[in-house]
């Protein structure tokens, strides 16, 4: 035993774009010499996607939905079979990440229904009495910027009483009044979204103030689609009663792996919304949604 | 059967020859005292230690050759000292960049108060004896909303509490905590934080944290709020510098660490997204406290990715804040920024103005609804609600206030002036600001306190933290009069007396710095009245105690100080015991430190007798060593100040009253004897050596004094010293038989020195004491003629008798050495004219004048010694004792050549047989053996010591083989 195998990447982010060189090293550290039947080093990168469970049972007929849509895929062999001396090896390794075609390099993400991962899998071969070795390392693509000026999209609310809809009791509502803007709902995915929020009135004590991001995923193709939102982070940014008339920012950045730039494809869709929402002390729950539109510059 | 010939001498022409040469001594050069001193040479640049020439980073810091080095002049020493010196082994750069640093303004200086002055402060103030809890959960926080909530049954709330601490999920609930329990918690969190952060459990070490500020959002129990404020940011401080260390650490780079000032673009990549890591972490936070925090937290860590970052951030952090709803929650949050703020970039001076106008804005939420229900639920008053504001208050003006213009401070007074006036916010100020701001407009602040609105906040809190500006900084000198009367006339209405004592402790100081006795005396005349109804004085110990030290600070001068009227009554207050003596020594210390001159004033000696009589009535069985010792010292530097001058009665019956007064403190009693001694001694000096009747009879008296009271004490050396001290005293006054009478004491007292002795506080074998008393004494004994009625050299026969009985340690030498010490005294006994005299004194030599018989006598003394010595040493003739045998034998030889008349032929024979028995068995050191060799070889060259060119031959030097 001992022989361990490990795949990195150049960059300390494992950040790629399409169109450039995807290099790193494999690295096999071992205290006795290495035979092997030949390592192979794969890329891989795959649209997965999965439908809720509630609607499984309609639209299985349809689609076939658990069969991943590959992006990319290819494999080198890095070593004919041989020996490797002991101690540790370390084999370079390039991939160009090309697209052929008109295809397009999704950006990574992971959500709940759609999930797009990119992974280089470096597989060792051995003889029948060794078990092959094989690791797998994930590296994240971000798409290229989007051309042209990102416009800005600024929203003003207000939210009273009578905005709402979805409401049983009107009459029972305390009343209050909530005004506020978006800077804009045309977000750059590394800029937070920001804005600011003011109570100006509230008949009951406020009791927390929140920003809770969703993603909103379609999957289906020509015969029908599942269209499913949920959340993906929930920010507070008032805790208690406020004070009135001041106002309160909005800021939250965009997490991470768990959002990209929106994405429309005939398969599938990625979209994202944020949801102000503002909890009374009765336990009024109060929300306010707004689509977003991210992109990446 | 041996004949003891001491030599005669002439003592005047010895001395004359024997004096050293005088060399004149250079003493700017070398001196053997002067501590070796290492020159720290600043100009000395050295490589890391222990550096191989691999991997010269910078290339600025060449090189030195050590042998160079040396050469230059310092010593290696001193290049060590250089090496370890973090600011001189720094590149030659750091200079610079100092001093750029300094004109950024951005380090702050060291006349910032820090924060940590602050902490134990608030910890000590804000306290509860309520019950308090923490909820802990280490879960995710979606799991939370399921299973918190009082739905979760007692049997698995311990259940729960039973898991392993802070593991994943769990979650964990401390009631009924009291506040040490509570503290005690917290320092486990902060420990199982650095423990979780060493073992690399970095999510683990996160959860912590968040948990910790999470707690911060609960203001339940609001009184121990902010105590609980400063031990949860302790928490966060920690988190903080481990993350930035962390960070740091993985920018070493070919193992050199950035430098302090280093730029974004000079770190690499993995430490960049690892920083980048942490603050996406805690953007995701989902609660606006602890994700507020946390940021704050590691805000220094913004350094590590953009040039602009910190200054992006503050602003951002701040305006967050205004999301807390709680005022108090907020307020102490944005303490927490401006604290972190001034610790990373003190430059951004624009949060803290922000921070603080933002607070202005929310201020009327104090007075809201949502307070005051909750302040209800928890039974809080509000003007106790109000003073949980104060340090974070103080803390952010205090960053404001830190080097800025006065026209800032005009304006944020006058903010807090358009906010009603308010009187907390007006507090702040005055204990905030710089205390020659208020002072100079002392007036206004006045005129502002009376005006102010309350709301609760209460007043005299307003006056005691102007007074305490008036204490550092002078009002302008016209106000100063109305100010203390303005002021005073507030205070002296305050009902509660702890209230009013608060108060009037820091109003003290003001008064005694500007004012006279008599305003002083007003002021304390005041608080005594205020304080005596119902004992109130009992609770304000602290602050009466630092009453009487400001006054003793300002009014030194003792004889004013006791004119003060009610100083004294003031004093009558302290009634617990302990209280009192730190007063009394507190004024004694005072006394010894100013009082230039000895008095006689009878006020100052009264006062001063009384306090002292109370330091030393505190004495008793209980007392520590080192109080007494303190005490002791104290009243000591008293007696010593007092002097009558030329009234030596006056003198003398003091003495004689402080001695009833002190009994207790042996210290003292010592004291007083030197003084009656010195008295006597003084005594002789007036009457120039001739007493009248009169002084004779006040002289005698002194002695007496000294005899009672020599006895009372208990340690036997000092009782010796004293006896042969005093006798000596008693002799040089021609008190001859009270002489007589001390030194009689003392041979009779010697008997008792015990073998072992108490030396500060470890015991000691006796001897060596014992054999430098007895070396002292015999040497006085030369001096004291003989007593009529008792036979010759009565005290000197007693003196050998005792040392004969004494029982003395085995295998020791000392008894042998002391009756050789005796031969010397005997030889000196033998001259016509003895070296020394007491004037006015006829000692044995005038008395007998050379008789036959007395000196008979002495040799027949001298012959019983010498044989005790030579029986000795033949005692010593076994092998594990042959070494002291040759120390004695070559002692005792050297007493024979100095002292002896060697012409005698058995004296002779038995120099040479101690010679050769010092060198028999090989014990003898050479060097000394040829150097006496070589002194007796030198020594015959003179006229009356010729004899010794026969000696010297019959020694022979033994080398050793």
């Amino acid at each position: 035993m001992g022989t361990a195998l490990d795949v990195r990447v150049k960059r300390a982010g494992k950040v790629y774009r399409d169109g450039e060189i995807l290099s790193g090293v494999v690295v096999i550290t071992s205290k006795d010499t290495v035979q092997h039947q030949g390592i192979s080093l794969t890329m891989e990168g795959s649209v997965n996607l999965q439908l809720s469970a509630k609607n499984v049972g309609v639209f299985e007929a349809f689609c076939n939905t658990a069969k991943p849509i590959q992006i990319i895929n290819s494999t080198i062999e890095m070593v004919k079979p041989g020996k490797l001396p002991s101690g540790k090896t370390e084999i370079p390794f390039e991939f160009p990440l090309q697209m052929k075609g008109n295809k397009v390099l999704y950006e990574t993400y992971h959500g709940v229904f759609v999930n797009i991962q990119y992974t280089l899998r470096c597989d060792m071969r051995r003889s029948l009495l060794a078990k092959d070795l094989t690791k797998t390392c994930e590296f994240i693509v971000h798409s290229l910027s989007q051309k042209g000026k990102l416009l800005p999209s600024p929203v003003d609310f207000t939210i009273t009483p009578e905005t709402l809809q979805n409401v049983k009791e009107r009459a029972s509502l305390p009343k209050f009044l909530i005004r506020g803007h978006l800077n804009s709902t045309n977000c750059v995915i590394t800029q937070p979204l920001t804005g600011e929020l003011v109570v100006e009135s509230t008949e009951a004590a406020v009791k927390s103030i929140e920003l809770q991001l969703v993603r909103v995923e379609t999957c289906g193709c020509a015969e029908g689609y599942a269209r499913d939102a949920t959340e993906i982070q929930n920010i507070q940014i008032a805790d208690g009663d406020v004070c009135r008339g001041l106002p309160i920012p909005i800021h939250m950045v965009f997490p991470r792996l768990f959002t990209c730039p929106t994405l429309e494809t005939t398969n599938f869709k990625v979209e994202f919304e944020v949801n102000i929402v503002v909890l009374l002390h009765d336990d009024h729950l109060i929300t306010e949604n707004f689509p977003l539109k991210l992109c990446r510059m | 059967y041996f004949l003891r010939h001491a030599r005669s001498r002439n003592y005047v022409s010895e001395s004359e020859v024997c004096k050293l040469e005088s060399v004149p001594l250079d003493f700017g050069d070398y001196h053997p005292l002067k501590p070796i001193t290492v020159t720290e040479s600043k100009t000395k640049k050295m490589n890391r230690k222990g550096s191989t020439s691999s991997t010269s980073s910078s290339s600025s810091s060449s090189v030195m050759d050590p042998l160079s080095s040396v050469l230059d002049g310092t010593d290696p020493l001193s290049l060590f000292a250089a090496a370890a010196d973090p600011v001189t082994a720094a590149p030659p750069t750091d200079g610079a960049r100092r001093k750029r640093d300094k004109d950024e303004s951005s380090t702050v200086g060291s006349d910032f108060e820090p924060w940590s002055s602050k902490r134990g402060e608030i910890l000590a103030r804000y306290t509860t004896t309520e019950k308090l809890s923490i909820n802990l959960y280490m879960g995710s926080e979606k799991g939370k909303a399921t299973s918190t909530g009082s739905a979760v049954s007692e049997k698995v709330r311990t259940r729960l509490e039973e898991l392993d601490d802070l593991e994943e999920g769990s979650q964990k609930e401390l009631l009924n905590l009291t506040q040490q329990d509570y503290m005690n918690r917290i320092e486990e969190l902060n420990q199982s934080l650095k423990d979780a952060w060493s073992s690399d459990q970095k999510v683990k070490a996160l959860k912590i944290v968040i948990q910790c500020s999470k707690l911060l959002s609960d203001t339940t129990v609001i009184q121990f709020y902010p105590s609980k404020f400063v031990l949860i940011t302790d928490i966060l401080d920690t988190f903080g510098k481990l993350v930035y260390e962390r960070i740091l650490s993985m920018c070493v780079d070919n193992r050199v660490s950035l430098p302090d000032n280093f730029s974004p673009e000079s770190v690499n990549d993995t430490a960049k997204e690892t920083c980048l890591n942490w603050f996406f972490k805690i953007a995701s936070i989902r609660e606006l406290i602890p994700r507020f925090y946390v940021e704050a937290a590691i805000l220094k860590c913004n350094k590590f990715l953009s040039k602009t970052g910190i200054s992006e951030c503050l602003p951002r952090l701040t305006s967050m804040i205004r999301g807390i709803g709680d005022p108090l929650v907020a307020v102490y949050a944005r303490a927490y920024l401006c604290r972190v703020g001034m610790e990373v970039a003190p430059q951004l001076k624009e949060s803290l103005n922000k921070n603080f106008f933002d607070f202005l804005l929310t201020f009327k939420q104090i007075h809201g609804d949502t307070v005051q229900n909750q302040l209800v639920v928890q039974c809080v008053e509000i003007p106790l609600y109000l003073t949980l504001y104060s340090p974070a208050i103080d803390w952010i003006l205090q960053c404001i206030a830190y080097h800025a213009p006065d026209v800032l401070l005009t304006e944020m007074m006058e903010r807090c002036k358009k906010l009603g006036n308010n009187a907390l916010l007006l507090n702040s100020v005055m204990s905030a600001f710089r205390a020659e701001f208020i002072a100079a407009r002392s007036m206004d602040f006045i005129g502002m306190i009376k005006e102010c609105d309350e709301s609760g906040f209460p007043k005299h809190l307003l006056f005691r933290s102007l007074g305490l500006n008036l204490a550092l900084a002078d009002p302008p000198e016209n106000d100063r009069l109305q100010i203390l009367n303005e002021a005073w006339k507030v205070i002296t209405k305050l009902k509660n007396p702890q209230d009013y004592i608060n108060c009037a402790e820091v109003w003290v100081e003001y008064t005694c710095r500007h004012f006279t006795k008599r305003e002083v005396n007003t002021v304390l005349a005041d608080v005594i009245k205020h304080m005596t109804p119902d004992r109130a004085f009992e609770d304000a110990y602290p602050q009466l105690q630092s009453i009487i030290q400001k006054v003793i600070t300002y009014i030194y001068d003792f004889a004013l100080l006791f004119s003060v009227e009610k100083f004294l009554p003031f004093l009558d207050m302290f009634q617990k015991e302990s209280v009192r003596v730190e007063v009394c020594k507190c004024i004694m210390e005072s006394f010894i430190k100013h009082q230039q001159e000895s008095t006689k004033d009878p006020v100052i000696l009264n006062a001063l007798l009384h306090v002292c009589k109370t330091m030393h009535d505190s004495v008793n069985a209980l007392t520590l060593e080192d109080e007494k010792r303190t005490l002791a010292a104290l009243i000591n530097g008293f007696i010593k100040m007092v002097s009558f001058g030329r009234d030596f009665e006056q003198q003398l019956s003091f003495y004689v009253e402080a001695r009833s007064m002190f009994c207790n403190l042996e210290p003292v009693l010592v004291q007083l004897i030197h003084s009656v001694n010195q008295l006597a001694m003084e005594t002789r000096r007036v009457m120039k050596g001739n007493h009248s009747r009169k002084t004779a009879a006040f002289v005698r008296a002194c002695v007496a004094f000294c005899f009672i009271t020599i006895p009372s004490l208990s340690s036997i050396f000092t009782r010796l010293n004293l006896y042969l001290h005093s006798g000596q005293v008693a002799l040089a006054n021609q008190c001859l038989s009270q002489a007589d009478a001390f030194f009689k004491a003392a041979v009779s007292l010697v008997p008792e020195v015990p073998k072992m002795i108490s030396v500060d506080g470890k015991m000691r074998p006796s001897d060596a004491f014992l054999l430098e008393f007895l070396c002292n004494f015999f040497s006085t004994l030369l001096v004291v003629p003989d007593h009529p009625e008792q036979g010759v050299l009565f005290l000197v026969r007693g003196l050998l008798n005792v040392i004969q009985d004494y029982t003395w340690e085995d295998n020791s030498d000392d008894k042998v050495r002391i009756y050789t010490n005796v031969l010397h005294l005997l030889s000196a006994m033998t001259q016509e004219a003895y070296i020394y005299h007491v004037d006015k004194v006829d000692s044995n030599d005038t008395l007998y004048g050379g008789d036959s018989k007395f000196l008979a006598e002495i040799n027949k003394l001298s012959e019983t010694v010498v044989s005790q010595i030579l029986d000795h040493l033949k005692t010593l003739g076994k092998e594990e004792t042959l070494k002291r045998q040759s120390q004695l034998a070559l002692y005792f030889f050297n007493t024979i050549l100095a002292h002896g008349d060697l012409r005698n032929n058995r004296l002779n024979q038995l120099s040479v047989n101690l010679w050769n028995l010092a060198q028999k068995h090989g014990f003898a050191d050479t060097k000394t053996m040829v150097k006496t060799l070589e002194y007796i070889k030198r020594r015959s060259k003179q006229p009356e010591l010729s004899h010794f060119t026969e000696l010297a031959p019959r020694l022979p030097l033994q080398s050793r083989t």
